[in-house]
């Protein structure tokens, strides 16, 4: 009966665990990311040619608005030196104001400021994309089904459309895209980037490391979340072994043949 | 429940007991005498307290950073996981709070199926409970709300569109529930609102449930009086405290697993995209807790039907203490319910994972066939069956249920042992 009892518990779990991973497309090319598992660490030099890539690619349509240019280099990021911080942070142009005057001005960027969008609103960032708009990336991660081996696969699943299949002008194939079909044209080809680090830029390459530094973008706690994850967990186990034995002897007062 | 009057030793504690006798209710606490058989599945009332507070301190400290507005709510919150101090896992242990508080209240109620712990005399422990548990489902649906993504707005949609099905005052209702013509930023507000105002009725309820429970005492696995209270009962302190903190400890490990390293499973990703509602989601499903009764609800051809027999799921067990016929409380003596008993359990996860499925084809039919399952366990299965059944020999009393030739006699023994 008790097994039975803890069959169910466990039935249970995978119930719930089941019906959330419902898919309807097909599955996305599983990546064995640095940052998966309970002590997983981004690798640093990826996310630095991953932010290379989202600014010299990406971001002259995608927006990461709810980052900061002081995060890239706060520990468990890019970790940029402040020097590279200030200097990346000086390279935008940020609208500031109103001055004494009443009038709105630009300065360069402080790495105090949020990243500069590339279109003033969502509208105009649609309007230029042929009506679909190029989602904000802060969060791009966290709000795909599949997380970063969606995006990592979507970057690397553009193919010709298979025989039967017609597309409007504008729109692209993609294998594992939902619906196959993706306005975004296909952005990545061998040596479009050259990574001061010296790696090879392949299509592969830069998809991999543009979606680590977007898994940091959306989760930028991560890795001190895995740490004190690591130390809770222990201290939970230590004190639970701790009551475990108090209890075992508190109770041995009570007559032991009930 | 034989206890001494308490008398505070010192003159200054005699004086306060006097005129306030908070004293004589923490002696009353401490001492208060418990079954010493109860197992680990008792454990989940001191859980549940924990799980409660965990949400209102958490949710206290986030209403300090959320900003209750329709432009600036997910803003807000992407503030708090980034610049806020600890800020993620204040939102983390909130939003998996919510999550650990239903799996424990759910293994709190199939608990009090399993051993009767809703017959006579505890219908009112029951009743509260059940009035915690709709507070809780309505605390949960306006938190989910609160971050104002994709199936924060569309779940808000869908559910308060139910409201629609009344007939004649439906609209006026939705629209007065809105504040607006649709969901909207004086939604949201209201809602902020509610869910901050929630948790403190769930509070209220929460004492007078325990006052309730403090009446008749615990139930207890073999579902019998007490028959001698030095022999069968132990006090609550240290015996049973000690005894839920530790299960209380495997359950935050459980607890800490999720909001460390899986803080997002149990969430929908559509809701890291911001609420949109010119985009209608694909599929819009609520949290897991209420997936059941949302099967229930889609079961139903029409919209009305659907609405009453989603709440009549839940207001059934109003009424469960006078649809259980049988005199046994416990179903470690009733060999049949216990059966039913399972196959309910079973039926209540098929119709949670239909619940999650599109409402078409097999699992439409699966969700009717559960549904019906479920309301014919109540009004037909129960009633029946305490009637009709055998039941086995209930020991004479906790600490000495000798009945040779009881089946259920090693059981329980065993779960004594546990102890």
């Amino acid at each position: 009966m008790k097994k039975f009892k803890l069959l169910f518990c466990i039935l249970l779990s995978l119930t719930i665990f089941n019906t959330l991973k419902s898919a309807e497309q097909i599955d996305p090319i599983k990546v064995d990311w640095s940052f998966k598992g309970l002590l997983g660490k981004f690798d640093r030099a990826s996310l630095q040619r991953g932010y290379q890539v989202y600014n010299e690619v990406c971001a002259s349509c995608h927006s990461m608005q709810y980052l900061s240019y002081r995060n890239l280099g706060e520990p468990g990021g890019p970790e940029f030196s402040e020097e590279e911080v200030k200097a990346i942070a000086a390279g935008f142009e940020v609208t500031d104001g109103p001055d004494a005057q009443g009038e709105m001005f630009t300065r360069p960027g402080r790495p105090s400021d949020k990243f500069v969008s590339p279109y003033p609103n969502v509208n105009a960032a649609a309007a230029a994309n042929g009506g679909a708009y190029p989602p904000d990336m802060s969060v791009l991660v966290k709000a795909r089904k599949g997380g970063a081996n969606y995006i990592y696969s979507v970057l690397v699943g553009y193919e010709d459309p298979p025989p039967g299949v017609t597309l409007d002008e504008g729109v692209y194939y993609n294998k594992y895209m939902i619906g196959n079909k993706i306005k975004m044209p296909n952005n990545l080809s061998d040596g479009l980037v050259e990574y001061a680090d010296g790696t090879e830029a392949t299509v592969d390459q830069m998809a991999k490391d543009v979606t680590t530094f977007l898994s940091w973008a959306a989760e930028p706690e991560l890795e001190s979340r895995h740490k004190t994850g690591v130390k809770v967990i222990l201290y939970l186990v230590l004190l639970s072994i701790l009551v475990f034995l108090s209890m075992k002897k508190i109770w041995s007062r009570v007559n032991p043949e009930i | 429940m034989s206890e001494q009057e308490y008398v505070p030793k010192s003159k200054a504690g005699k004086w306060f007991n006097d005129r306030l006798p908070l004293l004589s209710l923490a002696s009353h606490l401490t001492d208060y005498p418990t079954p010493k058989n109860l197992n680990y599945w008792w454990t989940f009332g001191g859980i549940l307290t924990f799980c409660l507070l965990t949400q209102i301190i958490t949710g206290i400290v986030l209403a300090m950073h959320y900003v209750a507005h329709a432009d600036l709510a997910f803003a807000s919150v992407e503030h708090i996981m980034r610049d806020v101090n600890y800020g993620w896992l204040i939102r983390y242990i909130h939003s998996n709070g919510a999550s650990m508080f239903f799996l424990a209240v759910y293994i709190h109620i199939f608990r009090s199926l399993f051993y009767g712990s809703y017959k006579s005399p505890r219908e009112i422990i029951w009743i509260l409970g059940l009035m915690i548990y709709l507070l809780m489902m309505a605390a949960a649906f306006m938190g989910y709300v609160l971050p104002w993504g994709q199936m924060s707005f569309w779940g808000a949609t869908v559910i308060t569109n139910l409201f629609s099905a009344i007939p004649l005052i439906g609209d006026s209702i939705t629209t007065w529930l809105w504040g607006a013509y649709s969901v909207d930023n004086p939604t949201l507000t209201r809602f902020f609102s509610l869910h901050y105002l929630i948790p403190f009725l769930i509070l209220g309820l929460v004492v007078l449930h325990i006052w309730a429970l403090h009446v008749p005492g615990n139930n207890n696995p073999v579902g019998i009086d007490i028959k001698k209270p030095s022999k069968d009962t132990v006090p609550f302190h240290p015996y049973i405290t000690i005894k839920d903190a530790f299960a209380l400890l495997l359950f935050m490990i459980i607890f800490a697993g999720f909001v460390f390293f899986a803080p997002n499973v149990l969430g929908h990703s559509d809701n890291y995209i911001q609420a949109n509602p010119m985009v209608t989601p694909a599929h819009i499903v609520p949290e897991w807790y209420l997936l059941p009764f949302y099967a229930i609800l889609r079961s139903v051809p029409d919209k009305l039907g659907g609405v009453i027999l989603m709440f009549g799921a839940i207001f059934i067990l109003f009424v469960l203490p006078w649809l259980d016929t049988s005199k046994v409380r416990s179903a470690v003596f009733r060999p049949i319910y216990r059966q039913f008993f399972w196959i309910l359990v079973i039926d209540v996860l098929v119709l949670g994972y239909v619940g999650a499925m599109p409402a078409e084809g097999i699992y439409l039919v699966l969700a009717r066939v559960g549904t019906i399952y479920y309301f014919l366990h109540f009004i037909v299965i129960l009633p029946v069956v305490g009637y009709l059944e055998k039941t086995e020999p209930v020991p004479l009393s906790i600490s000495d249920p000798v009945l040779s030739g009881s089946a259920d006699y090693s059981m329980a023994k065993k779960d004594n042992e546990k102890i």
